[in-house]
This record gives structure tokens, C-alpha cells and sequence, in this order.
């Protein structure tokens, strides 16, 4: 049974995750799932999960950083999600970063559109390639944070990564060629 | 630019990360300082039923006055929702709160 000091500690170490990464989860769950509301309850669960077993976590990880794992337990809980409703993601495209961009001129309209067409294209993408595709440029995290979030080696996370931009690519142009 | 860079480039641009909603921070808090709560709880019942047998006396008062002091971590999580539903000032609500924690200490070491 921990002690009352050790159990401070835990939540004080606690509180600083939450804040480092409250984002990062729930940007992660967000462009898994394709729709805010979702994406909150995936968070939340998320942040419940790991603070039950925070302890466990913060003792195995010897210092290395905790941010994979809570990616990890994300990434669980919205694989959950589809297999309870059989559900693809959605691309809801009006809710994300398009919006932020200013209005009007026709670049920003060509902008826009490139961007819908680049997130229906990872929306279709299998599901470990889009992972990790979303965990790299939304999350910023490198190959070995990846790695750890997806429990392969480091050289299996270079080539799905590289295959993923591949297939992207190649959607990308059979688009293109279609229209 | 190559086609691999270029479709990089439209990653990074399509990707960017996405702000939680603030009502999402407000339930995350609630719900966690609920789960810190029941944990508190839990260590207390554990430490009243530690004290009754007197080798434990010593290390279980050194934890509570070392812990209160650490109290402030959870008790911050609980004064901000103090402080915005009854629009009080951050300070008074966790005074209040360190209040609460010294009373719950000195309660324990009478018994």
C-alpha cells in the first residue's frame, strides 16, 4: 500500500502529464474517430484509464516518457470503439484545421480543398498506417515514441510510416487522374 | 520538392494538432478529482486501521504530516472548480481547502 506522501507525488506527477498532453490525445483521438464529441469521451477514458494505472507505468517506464502509453491506451480504447460500432472514421473536415485559415482569397479555397482531399485520403488509408501517419505529423512524435505508442520495433515503424506516405501519395494522384 | 516531401508537406499542413474544447478540461478535472478523492479515501481507511497497532504509529503520523503538505497538488485540481463555481479567488478556495486538510490531519493524530 503506497503512503499517503507517494500517493501526492503520484498525482502531482500526475496533474503534469495531463497537461503536457491533454492535447496531444485528444488530437490523436480526434482524427482517429473524425468527430469532437467522441473524441472527448475517448479522451476522457483515456485520462481515467491512465491514472489507474499511472503507478504501474511511471515504475516501468525507468524515465523514459509516458506520452507512447497514453497514446497507446487511446489508441486501444478507439479500436474499441469501432469494433463496439463497427464504424469507419469520419473526415469531418469543417470542425478541424480548415476553419482557422483566413477566408476568401482563392489560394486559401485551393488550400483548403488539398487538405480535404489529403485527410479523406488517410481516412482510407488500413488502420496502422493512419496511426501512424496521425501520431507523426498531429503528435509530432518521432519513430521510437511511434515504436513504443504501436508496439513494433523501431525499423517496422520506419517502413509502415514510409508506406503509408506511399499509398497516400499514390490515392493522391488516382484522384487527381479521375477528375 | 520531392512527391514523398511534398505529400509531407501536406500532412503537416492538413494534420495540425487540435485544441480540446475547455468544457472537456472542466469534466476531465471533475471526473479525476473524483478518482483522487476515492484514492484519499481508500489510503485513509488504510492508515486509520494501520494505527491501531502501535509499531506502525510512527512511520503512519510521519506520512500524514509529510503528505499534508504535499496536499496541495490535489487540493489545487479542487480549488479551481471551487474558484469557478462559486467565483471566489484561487487563494481563498485553496486556504480554505489547506484548511480542510490541516483539520482532517489534527482529527487523525487525536485519535
Amino acid at each position: 500500500m503506497p503512503e499517503l506522501a507517494d500517493k501526492q507525488r503520484l498525482d502531482r506527477d500526475f496533474t503534469e502529464l495531463y497537461r503536457a498532453h491533454l492535447r496531444d490525445v485528444y488530437s490523436y483521438a480526434y482524427y482517429r474517430i473524425g468527430n469532437h464529441h467522441d473524441a472527448e469521451d475517448i479522451t476522457e477514458q483515456t485520462f481515467v484509464q491512465a491514472y489507474r494505472h499511472f503507478e504501474r507505468a511511471q515504475r516501468e517506464s525507468n524515465g523514459r516518457p509516458l506520452r507512447p502509453w497514453l497514446i497507446r491506451i487511446a489508441h486501444n480504447l478507439a479500436a474499441n470503439y469501432y469494433r463496439d460500432r463497427s464504424r469507419r472514421p469520419q473526415t469531418n473536415l469543417d470542425d478541424a484545421a480548415i476553419l482557422s485559415a483566413p477566408l476568401d482569397t482563392e489560394r486559401v479555397v485551393e488550400e483548403r480543398e488539398e487538405v480535404k482531399e489529403v485527410l479523406e485520403g488517410v481516412s482510407k488509408l488500413p488502420d496502422d498506417r493512419r496511426e501512424a501517419l496521425i501520431m507523426r505529423f498531429a503528435l509530432d512524435m518521432d519513430n521510437r515514441e511511434i515504436a513504443r505508442a504501436l508496439g513494433r520495433s523501431e525499423g517496422a515503424t520506419k517502413v509502415l510510416i514510409h508506406r503509408a506516405i506511399r499509398q497516400l501519395e499514390q490515392g493522391l494522384k488516382e484522384d487527381q487522374a479521375d477528375e | 520538392m520531392s512527391d514523398v516531401e511534398r505529400v509531407e508537406q501536406m500532412l503537416r499542413s492538413a494534420l495540425v494538432p487540435v485544441e480540446p474544447p475547455e468544457r472537456l478540461s472542466d469534466r476531465l478535472e471533475r471526473g479525476l478529482s473524483e478518482l483522487t478523492e476515492a484514492a484519499a479515501d481508500e489510503l485513509a481507511d488504510w492508515e486509520l486501521s494501520a494505527m491501531r497497532d502501535p509499531r506502525n504509529w510512527m512511520p503512519t503520523v510521519t506520512a500524514i504530516v509529510v503528505g499534508s503538505a504535499a496536499a496541495g497538488g490535489l487540493v489545487l485540481v479542487r480549488a479551481r472548480q471551487q474558484h469557478k463555481k462559486r467565483q471566489v479567488t484561487g487563494v481563498k478556495a485553496l486556504q480554505r481547502s489547506m484548511r480542510g486538510v490541516a483539520t482532517d490531519v489534527r482529527k487523525r493524530l487525536r485519535r
